[in-house]
């Protein structure tokens, strides 16, 4: 129940969802995903809303100028928001009135007469520009890659990029040369030009100092994420481990059960092959399940069952197969042997991986026994450990007396040499 | 040990400096080493690295329990601080890491054994007594890492020094039968030899992980900047 609070209020901490903020669609959308995010806000179906700006762009093109603003004002929506589902139909449909839109707003503005077509349709390129230009933003922004226009999409992201520029470049020239002379232009392309330097070398200091704040940003980011995770690791684990030892305080067996495998955890956690105080680099090579961690594993969980402490120590380290495999399951079976009957509270586990075979010796100091004196129908010895050995060409010593513990010595030659 | 158990009179009680920057854990040591034994005296403590590099200097104890990490440097940068000055002073590292690296670090920086901390009281008594004797004390944690280190591998760097690089076969059986748990008794029965060579081939085995340049022994120090 803690740990649901704790996942509650970390959630919450993150990316608060305030239920009346409009945003705009992440998938399924034409094209900035504004129709889809106002349809999901209003609860009307997506259509409507399409219709509704396409009915609007008529109106002197308040529709492209509505969906252009509420693009801008709102924010895409949060990645883990579920996606909707979108057929093609709808899709076709929303291109459809897309189309539709831009031609009404071309047709009316020139039908009444308030602009020319040729400025109309200049308009129209250089809006068709900015909007590839912006859904790229939105791209990008969404691979969070440096936050800059182009991001990381590769080739065809510059291009789109460098394309929707060309046509909104397009549309202002022709704009400018529809209703002022070409020499005009010129000069007014140059003045532009010029401005446009003056303000980028002007504002040197600023980009600079905003790029680097973005990186401390990312870097406190990351930061305040490692230290919530470690908290919320400590919490799971540490916290609520002393939490059962408290309360178990009175069973000494219980509680030692409780701190071997919380410190094994923990362990393994910092210094684990995947763990926590391991570079990134060794990872990969230890995932495969190796002998060594399937050791490991085998002991933590005889120590789980039986409440007691096994040491175990591997040098070497090797890929499983068959037969290896087989001499873990039989070492775990001797480990359980000695936690049930030998009536101590360690035992020893030694692995040494050699390049021709693999040894694995449980020991322990306990009661030990007379092997000649073991009851019929006691089979662990017997089937599990030397049976499942000799199956796989392995073999087995036992050296236990009665009062002087018990060492079971397993052998098993390796299926090939490593090279 | 038992007999200088009988005999505390005669020879002084060997003094111990405990370094661990958990007072909680200093104060168990403490209570433990007082109690189970007259053969040790805990003579100071020290939380810090600063703390403890004065501390060994005033006090002069024969043996320091030197946790490995701590802030500033840990075990091992007491280790570089006090060796040099005070070369008689010997220093058995106590740690709850299992790490190779850190194991390998503190004990090529100088200290003459590594145990952990979940070992029991009278097997930290034991380690004590034989560290203030000279002796080396592995875990068999550390046994492992150390056969690991002198294993041939096939593709391993040529042996500069065979001397240093190599261990010989009965140095590699009892650090096996020391991984494998054993006590320095048992392994001398197992290999019908005396108690003091086993302490022996320990020795020179803690002489040659110090010393030798094995690619893996200055790797797993060279992770904690300790070549």
């Amino acid at each position: 129940m803690v740990d649901a609070d704790l996942e509650r209020s970390r959630t919450n901490a993150v990316a608060e969802p305030e239920p009346n903020r409009m945003y705009r669609r992440r998938t399924g959308r034409a094209v900035a995903g504004v129709a889809g995010g106002l349809a999901d806000h209003l609860g009307v179906p997506v259509l409507w809303v399409r219709i509704a700006f396409a009915l609007l762009s008529a109106l002197g093109g308040a529709g492209v100028m509505a969906y252009g603003l509420l693009w801008i004002f709102a924010a895409q929506a949060p990645a883990d928001a579920p996606p909707p589902t979108v057929g093609s139909r709808e899709r076709q449909q929303a291109f459809g009135l897309m189309a539709l839109g831009i031609g009404l707003t071309i047709g009316a503005g020139t039908l009444s007469g308030t602009v020319n077509g040729w400025v109309a349709a200049s308009v129209g390129v250089a809006l068709v520009g900015a909007a590839l230009v912006w859904r790229e933003a939105d791209q990008s922004r969404r691979r969070r890659v440096r936050g800059a226009v182009f991001g990381s999409g590769g080739r065809s992201a510059t291009f789109r990029v460098l394309g929707g520029a060309l046509l909104v470049a397009t549309g202002i020239v022709s704009f400018l040369v529809s209703s002022i002379g070409l020499g005009q232009v010129q000069f007014a392309l140059l003045a532009v030009v010029a401005a446009l330097v003056g303000v980028a070398v002007l504002t040197v200091p600023w980009w600079l100092r905003m790029v680097r704040d973005l990186g401390d940003e990312r870097r406190a980011r990351i930061r305040t994420e490692e230290r919530a995770e470690i908290a919320a690791h400590l919490h799971d684990s540490v916290l609520q481990t002393l939490a059962l030892i408290q309360k178990q305080a009175d069973a000494p067996r219980e509680v030692l059960r409780l701190a071997r495998g919380q410190e094994r955890q923990l362990r393994n956690w910092l210094y684990g092959p995947a763990g926590y105080g391991r570079g990134q680099v060794d990872a990969p090579a230890a995932m495969g399940g190796s002998l060594a961690e399937v050791v490991a594993r085998a002991s933590g969980e005889v120590e789980d069952t039986f409440a007691i402490k096994v040491q175990q120590v591997v040098v070497g380290d090797c890929e499983l197969d068959e037969k290896l495999t087989a001499l873990v399951m039989a070492a775990r079976e001797a480990m359980v042997n000695a936690a049930k009957h030998a009536g101590v509270a360690e035992v020893s586990v030694y692995a040494e991986v050699e390049a021709e075979k693999v040894t694995v010796f449980v020991r322990d100091r306990g009661k030990g026994f007379d092997p000649d004196a073991v009851p019929e129908d006691r089979h662990g010895l017997a089937d599990s450990i030397r049976g499942r050995m000799e199956r796989h060409g392995g073999e087995i010593k036992l050296r236990t007396a009665p009062g002087e513990g018990t060492e079971v010595q397993l052998h098993m030659p390796r299926a090939r040499v490593a090279t | 040990m038992s007999e200088q158990a009988e005999t505390p009179t005669e020879k002084r009680p060997v003094r111990v400096y405990l370094v661990d920057d958990h007072s909680m854990f200093r104060a168990g040591v403490r209570a433990e080493l007082d109690t189970l034994t007259d053969d040790i005296e805990v003579v100071g403590e020290a939380g810090t690295v600063g703390e403890a590099v004065a501390g060994i200097a005033h006090l002069r104890p024969d043996v320091v329990l030197l946790d490995v990490h701590m802030p500033d440097g840990g075990g091992a940068e007491v280790l570089r601080q006090s060796r040099k000055p005070h070369p008689e002073v010997v220093f058995l590292a106590l740690s709850v890491s299992d790490a190779a690296e850190d194991v390998i670090a503190v004990i090529r920086a100088g200290a003459r054994g590594y145990v952990t901390k979940t070992i029991s009281s009278q097997e930290l008594v034991t380690a004590v007594l034989r560290v203030s004797e000279g002796d080396a004390v592995f875990s068999p944690r550390l046994a492992g890492f150390v056969l690991d280190a002198f294993a041939d591998r096939p593709g391993a760097a040529p042996i500069s020094d065979p001397e240093l690089d190599l261990l010989t076969p009965r140095e590699r059986d009892v650090l096996r039968l020391l991984a494998r748990g054993y006590a320095y008794k048992e392994i001398a029965s197992e290999l019908f030899i005396s108690v003091k060579t086993v302490e022996t081939h320990v020795s020179s085995v803690l002489r040659k992980t110090q010393l030798s340049n094995r690619y893996e022994l200055s790797r797993w120090a060279s992770d904690r900047r300790l070549v």
